[in-house]
């Protein structure tokens, strides 16, 4: 192998590849050690997303008058819409604070540093699973069958995590540089929440501000979730879903060039 | 067996730092407002860049690293020693991919494990057994490789008690132990140990230089290690590199290299005076002045003939009347890291406040060919052994044997080899015939 002063791009994905066990251990680690030290344990997974669907509700359903979509119950609306939301804010946070989190690795020992923030979005998977079946106990308790499009709900999911990782790379390397970041994601996070349909439908949204309201990638995000939960009545809004898909892929791919380019130094930066 | 696994050639690594320009020394708030806003501008557009942004308004190159160039064998274990800010760790970060060299190349045959600092990747919360598994990850093992040396890891690192007990709650010493024991067991082609041996009992350093030296010699590993123990590095090494300033400045065998690190301007001196340093060195009772090494014309000089005695001084103040006067001692070292001998002072009731000086003479012929090191201590024996001051390695002294001139004498007889020995005396010896 040879180390040069100009980097040789060719083996980074096979590098990646080599070092998949390490991804598993991290996540593993990251999972195991998230309620270490807890009293309630993995009950926060539960009751985070539970508590703000009983505000949303209570605020957006009840006091403001919203509509819901498709006839479901608003709780279950806003549930919809905050599992995408809290899986991709969580990861986000995560993942961006992830490196400075493992600076002590970063600064020791030599793997693909991508392993660091993808490796953090599995935390957050594990707690979306969790509220999932928060959802499930939900869906009984309104005596809610979903239809077949809940099946699509990985695919979904997947997304969510995807915007998470391609917004989380670029941040987690900036933040190893800039601190700045730190202090922006929670901002950013906490406006992202309104600007997303999240307590709201997104049907409530005028038409001639439908197609700049989609290019936030939660939108089709949500919409999706919400078409594979709530029984899929609603005309699927494949509009906005693409629009999210090419926003993700574009983050994505931006997220990776960022990380890639800043890889290198992170070491001495950090 | 002969091919070098590692080969440097003209590595260079550069960090840029920032110094603030010097400005004429009056700015009206205009000024200082507009200077200020025009910073924060360019910095805004180099932080979303992804530039590296650098206080200060001139910027200058540091080379940690430069022209290193040196290649290693198959099996050899290299020591590295130099001075702290030598390059030895930006090195090491180099080589194990951490960081990326600014010039030159390296070429690497074989998987690289480095062992930069114990416990790397430890996480406190998990439990030992937990951290095994994690530790082998992170330093390239896999699950199978870890399963399969389990055992021996565990009994390596003597907690078999302690195997399900989060590390947090862990001593320090096992800590150091479990983090040594999955490192030891990673069976890499090129291990880099930096420092991690500092760490630890004595037995348990043994046992770990016995694990590098069976790592090197029987599995024909290559080991690259880095230790501010001269001992260590000449006991373990038999090549090793001398960095000073970035650049490698020796590169042979390891006991001249630490004689060279020593004898090299800044190590340890043959005159040391404490007096001009911020820090005291010494206690409320008594403080450590200065220490030299004088020949018999009482030359200062850090060089000495093996064929004359010499002196070892060192003067201390005592700060409080103490009933009896303390006892100065001297301990002097090999290169390797041996103890030649203790020579303490006479017990005396002098006890009062003042500056005092204590001589160490030391005959001629008594220390072999070597470069020795002196601690310089005072201990108060009337209470409990209390010791004052403990200057580790504070002088050296080279012992020379000027070859050409002792070859044909009594002590060498025309042999022309390396006596091996802590000491060298002159030691009758009579022969008779019997029969």
């Amino acid at each position: 192998m040879i180390i040069e002063s100009e980097s040789l791009a060719n083996h980074f994905w096979r590098d990646l590849w080599s070092y998949r066990e390490l991804f598993f251990v991290l996540a593993w680690r990251d999972v195991s050690v998230r309620y270490k030290q807890t009293i309630i344990g993995m009950l926060w997974a539960i009751l985070r997303p539970f508590l703000t669907m009983v505000v949303f509700t209570v605020i957006f359903g009840k006091l403001g008058g919203f509509p819901s979509e498709a006839g479901a119950p608003y709780a279950l609306l806003v549930f919809a819409g905050l599992l995408p939301w809290s899986l991709f804010a969580t990861s986000l946070a995560d993942a961006g604070n992830s490196l400075i989190g493992n600076s002590n690795l970063i600064s020791k020992v030599y793997f693909p540093r991508l392993i660091i923030p993808a490796a953090a979005i599995v935390t957050s998977l594990v707690d979306f699973l969790i509220s999932l079946f928060v959802l499930i106990d939900l869906m009984v308790w309104y005596q809610y069958v979903p239809g077949w499009p809940f099946l699509l709900l990985p695919a979904f999911t997947m997304m969510a995590a995807a915007a998470a990782l391609g917004a989380g790379l670029y941040i987690s390397s900036m933040t190893a540089k800039y601190r700045d970041f730190r202090f922006i994601i929670p901002f950013a996070l906490q406006l992202g929440l309104y600007v997303s349909p999240v307590g709201y439908s997104s049907n409530i949204v005028p038409e001639g501000w439908q197609l700049v309201f989609s290019l936030n990638p939660l939108v089709g995000i949500i919409d999706g979730f919400r078409w594979c939960i709530l029984r899929g009545q609603e005309a699927f809004n494949w509009q906005s879903v693409l629009i999210s898909a090419a926003v993700i892929a574009l983050m994505l791919w931006f997220g990776v060039r960022q990380f890639r380019s800043n890889e290198d130094t992170l070491a001495d930066v950090i | 067996m002969s091919e070098a696994v590692i080969s440097v050639e003209g590595l260079g690594k550069k960090y840029l730092i920032g110094h603030q320009a010097a400005t004429k020394s009056y700015l009206t708030l205009r000024e200082a407002l507009m200077r200020k806003s025009v910073g924060l501008l360019q910095q805004t557009k180099n932080i979303l860049l992804g530039h590296p942004i650098i206080a200060g308004e001139t910027l200058e190159e540091i080379w940690a690293l430069r022209h290193a160039s040196f290649s290693v064998k198959c099996g050899e274990i290299l020591g590295i020693i130099g001075k702290n800010g030598a390059g030895k760790s930006t090195l090491l970060k180099i080589l194990s991919r951490i960081t990326k060299p600014s010039a030159g190349r390296v070429a690497l045959r074989g998987r690289v494990a480095s062992l930069l600092e114990v416990g790397t990747g430890f996480h406190p919360e998990l439990t030992g057994r937990e951290n095994i598994f994690l530790n082998g990850a992170i330093l390239g093992m896999t699950r199978a490789d870890i399963r399969k040396r389990f055992d021996e890891i565990v009994a390596f690192a003597e907690i078999e008690r302690f195997l399900d007990t989060p590390v947090k709650r862990y001593s320090s010493g096992m800590y150091v132990r479990l983090a040594f024991a999955v490192a030891a067991h990673l069976e890499p082609d090129i291990l880099i140990v930096d420092e991690v041996l500092a760490v630890g009992d004595a037995q348990f350093q043994k046992k770990c230089l016995g694990k590098m030296g069976e790592v090197a010699s029987d599995k024909g590993r290559t080991v690259l290690f880095v230790s501010h123990q001269m001992g260590m590095i000449t006991s373990l090494c038999p090549r090793a590199i001398l960095l000073e300033g970035g650049r490698v400045v020796f590169d042979g065998n390891a006991a001249e290299g630490v004689a060279q690190y020593y004898t090299r301007d800044g190590g340890a001196p043959f005159a040391v005076d404490y007096t001009k340093l911020p820090k005291k060195i010494g206690d409320q009772l008594a403080t450590l002045r200065q220490g030299w090494i004088e020949d018999m014309r009482e030359k200062t000089t850090g060089e000495i003939d093996i064929r004359c005695g010499f002196k070892i001084k060192m003067q201390y103040a005592l700060d409080r009347a103490t009933p009896e006067h303390p006892v100065p001692n001297f301990h002097i070292y090999n290169s390797q890291g041996q103890c030649a001998f203790v020579c303490g002072g006479r017990r005396s009731s002098d006890g009062g406040i003042g500056i005092y000086e204590a001589t160490c003479f030391v005959p001629s012929n008594l220390l072999n060919n070597d470069i020795y090191f002196i601690d310089l201590a005072l201990t108060f024996m009337h209470a409990g052994n209390h010791v004052s001051f403990h200057e580790r390695g504070a002088l050296s002294v080279v012992i020379v044997d000027p070859i050409e001139e002792t070859l044909h004498s009594e002590a060498r007889n025309g042999y022309s080899g390396v006596f091996p020995g802590v000491v060298r005396p002159q030691i009758n010896c009579e022969v008779r015939r019997v029969s």
